[in-house]
C-alpha cells in the first residue's frame, strides 16, 4: 500500500528525517513513536505530500506522491497535529466544505456527514464556530474531517492529544474499527496508546528508525528481564542483600531505606526464564521481616522506548 | 474547476463573516465619498473625474487590506497544512482565493454606483467615461488583488502582508510621478509601468487593449509569484 524508500528531509542544515525505509501493507495500523523532535510529524507531512522530501521516494498504491499529488491526496485522510481547522467557520459549514472538496455529492454527502456526526459524537456542536470549541471537540471535528471521504489511508498526527480518557477509548475504538479494512498510520508519544491500538510499532529517534516490529514481538523482546519490587519492614539492608542475592535466578539486588520508619524498598532484577517468586517468598518467610509489598514488573514498551531513544 | 468554485465560495463567506470586510468597506466609502463630494460642489461639474482620479491611490491601500488575510491567516493558524493535504492543486487554491478577492473588490465598488446615479439627477452626466471608469476600476482592482495575494503568501503576519502589498501597489500608482529621478533611456519603459496612467486612459472612456493587457499582466505576475512562493514552502 505504502512504500517509503530512503526518505530524507533536511531543514537547511538540520537533518530531520534520515534515510527512512518503510513498507506498510493494507489493513495495518502502524504506530509511529518517538520523542519530541524525532521526525514523526515531518515524516507524516511528507507522506501526505505537504512537504517535499529532500531525497528518497514515497509510493502510495504504486503512485509517486510527487508525480500525482492530487490523486494521492484523494486517497489519504489526514489529521494534522492539534487539528488546525478554520476557526471562524461553523462545524457544519466546515464539514460541508470538506465533503464538497472531497467530491461527495448530494445524497452521499448528507449521508456521510450524518454518519460522521454520529461516529465522532458531534451532535449539538454543529452550529458552533470551530474557534469556540474545546481542544477535544476540535480534535473530533478534525477526525471527522480526516474520515470524510472514507479514505483508504488514514494518517493521524497525535489523534488523542487533548482528549479526556473516555474520548481516548472512543477514538481508539474508532481507529481499530477503521483499521480492519483501511491502512492507518498514527503518531503518538503515549506508549500505552500505541500498545493498545497498533498492530505494528515503529520507533524513530533523531530521524532514524530504531525499532520496527509487530507490537506483540516488541513487547516479547522486552520481557527478557523481569523486575520485582519488595517493601520490607524490620530488615537490615546488608542482610537483605545477602539473603536474597544468594537465591537462584536473581541477577541483582538493590535496597533503599525509606526515610524515618526503617522500611526497605528492594528492587530485584531477575534472569529471564525462571520464576523466582516462590523462592523469594520462602526466603522472606524464613526471617522475621514483614513483607508489605510484592510486585512483579515485566519490562514494558516504556523501558524499550527509553532505552532506544536515550540521548547519546 | 469545481474545486476553484468551492474555495471561492468558502473565501467569500469568510470575508463576510469576519468584520474586516465591513470595516474596509466603510473606510473605503467614507474616504472616497468625502474626498469626492467635498470637491464636487466646488467645481460644479456633473462628472466623476475627481472620483476616478483618486481611485488608484485609495485602491493601493484598500485592496492589500482585503487580500492580506488570504494566505497569511492560513499560515498563522496552521490550516494551510489542512488545505494543502486536500485533493486540490496550487492552481485551484490560488485561483479560488484570487477570484474571491476580485469579487470582494467588485462588491466594494457597487455602493459607489449611487454617485453617478445621484449626479445624473443634478446635471447632464456623460455615461461613457463613467462606464470606462468602472471597467478600469475592476481591471485595476484585479491587478492589485494579484499583488496583494502574492504579498499575503509571503508571510504569516497579516500586517506585514498588508504593508508589503500596499508598498508595491503604491509604487505602481505613483511611479510616473517619480520619473524625474530616472535617467532618459529608462523613462519610456518605466513610464509604461504606472497603474494610474493606464487606469486614467480607460477612465477617459477609451478602452484600449494595451491598458487592459497591462492590468492582466500585473495580475498574472502576482499570481505566478504566489505560486512560486507556495512551491518554495513545500
Amino acid at each position: 500500500m505504502i512504500q517509503v524508500e530512503d526518505l530524507t528531509k533536511f531543514y537547511s542544515d538540520l537533518c530531520a528525517v534520515d534515510h527512512i525505509n518503510l513498507e506498510i501493507p493494507k489493513g495495518e495500523i502502524m504506530g509511529l513513536l518517538g520523542p519530541n523532535g524525532a521526525g514523526k510529524t515531518t515524516t507524516l507531512r511528507m507522506l501526505t505530500g505537504y512537504f517535499q522530501p529532500t531525497s528518497g521516494s514515497i509510493r502510495i498504491k504504486d503512485c509517486a506522491v510527487d508525480e500525482q499529488p492530487v490523486m494521492v491526496k484523494g486517497l489519504i485522510g489526514y489529521l494534522p497535529e492539534s487539528a488546525p481547522l478554520y476557526p471562524g467557520m461553523l462545524v457544519y459549514d466546515y464539514l460541508l466544505y470538506i465533503a464538497n472538496i472531497r467530491g461527495l455529492r448530494d445524497q452521499a454527502r448528507q449521508g456521510r456527514i450524518a454518519d460522521l456526526v454520529e461516529r465522532c459524537g458531534l451532535q449539538g456542536i454543529m452550529h458552533k464556530t470551530i474557534g469556540e470549541l474545546s481542544k477535544g471537540l476540535k480534535q473530533r471535528v478534525g477526525l471527522a474531517h480526516a474520515m470524510m471521504s472514507d479514505p483508504e489511508i488514514l494518517i493521524l498526527d497525535e489523534p488523542t492529544s487533548g482528549l479526556d480518557p473516555n474520548q481516548i477509548v472512543e477514538i481508539r475504538d474508532i481507529i481499530r474499527a477503521i483499521g480492519r479494512e483501511k491502512t492507518v498510520i498514527l503518531s503518538t508519544h503515549i506508549l500505552s496508546e500505541a500498545e493498545a491500538t497498533c498492530d505494528r510499532i515503529v520507533i524513530i529517534h533523531e530521524g532514524r528508525i530504531v525499532a520496527d516490529d509487530r507490537t506483540a514481538n516488541l513487547k516479547h523482546s522486552a520481557g527478557d528481564t523481569r523486575q520485582i519490587n519488595l517493601c520490607l519492614q524490620n530488615a537490615e539492608a546488608e542482610d537483605v542483600r545477602r539473603r536474597l542475592g544468594a537465591l537462584e535466578g536473581i541477577a541483582d539486588v538493590t535496597t533503599r531505606a525509606q526515610a524515618g520508619d526503617g522500611r526497605q524498598d528492594v528492587t530485584l532484577v531477575c534472569r529471564s526464564s525462571q520464576d523466582v517468586r516462590a523462592s523469594i517468598y520462602a526466603a522472606v518467610k524464613a526471617t522475621d521481616w514483614i513483607l508489605l509489598e510484592f510486585v512483579q514488573h515485566t519490562r514494558d514498551l516504556e523501558s524499550i522506548f527509553r532505552e532506544l531513544t536515550k540521548e547519546n | 474547476m469545481q474545486q476553484v468554485v468551492y474555495i471561492l465560495n468558502k473565501e467569500l463567506k469568510d470575508f463576510f463573516i469576519s468584520p474586516i470586510a465591513y470595516i474596509v468597506m466603510a473606510v473605503f466609502l467614507l474616504v472616497t465619498g468625502w474626498l469626492f463630494f467635498s470637491a464636487f460642489f466646488v467645481f460644479d461639474q456633473a462628472d466623476m473625474r475627481n472620483f476616478f482620479n483618486l481611485l488608484p491611490m485609495t485602491f493601493a491601500f484598500v485592496i492589500p487590506a482585503i487580500t492580506m488575510r488570504l494566505f497569511a491567516e492560513e499560515l498563522s493558524s496552521g490550516s494551510y497544512e489542512t488545505l494543502l493535504t486536500l485533493p486540490v492543486t496550487f492552481r485551484d487554491i490560488i485561483l479560488g482565493k484570487y477570484l474571491a478577492g476580485v469579487a470582494m473588490v467588485a462588491a466594494l465598488l457597487v455602493p459607489t454606483l449611487s454617485y453617478p446615479i445621484f449626479i445624473s439627477f443634478m446635471g447632464e452626466l456623460d455615461w461613457g467615461p463613467v462606464l470606462g471608469g468602472y471597467i478600469g476600476a475592476v481591471f485595476m482592482g484585479a491587478a492589485f488583488t494579484g499583488v496583494g495575494l502574492f504579498a499575503s503568501a509571503l508571510t504569516r503576519n497579516q500586517i506585514i502582508a498588508f504593508i508589503t502589498g500596499a508598498v508595491i501597489c503604491f509604487t505602481l500608482t505613483t511611479i510616473e510621478r517619480m520619473l524625474f529621478f530616472v535617467p532618459g533611456p529608462l523613462l519610456k519603459v518605466l513610464g509604461q509601468l504606472g497603474a494610474s496612467l493606464h487606469f486614467q486612459n480607460i477612465a477617459r472612456g477609451i478602452v484600449d487593449s494595451r491598458d487592459l493587457i497591462y492590468f492582466i499582466s500585473v495580475a498574472f505576475l502576482g499570481l505566478y509569484a504566489a505560486h512560486l512562493v507556495m512551491q518554495e514552502k513545500k
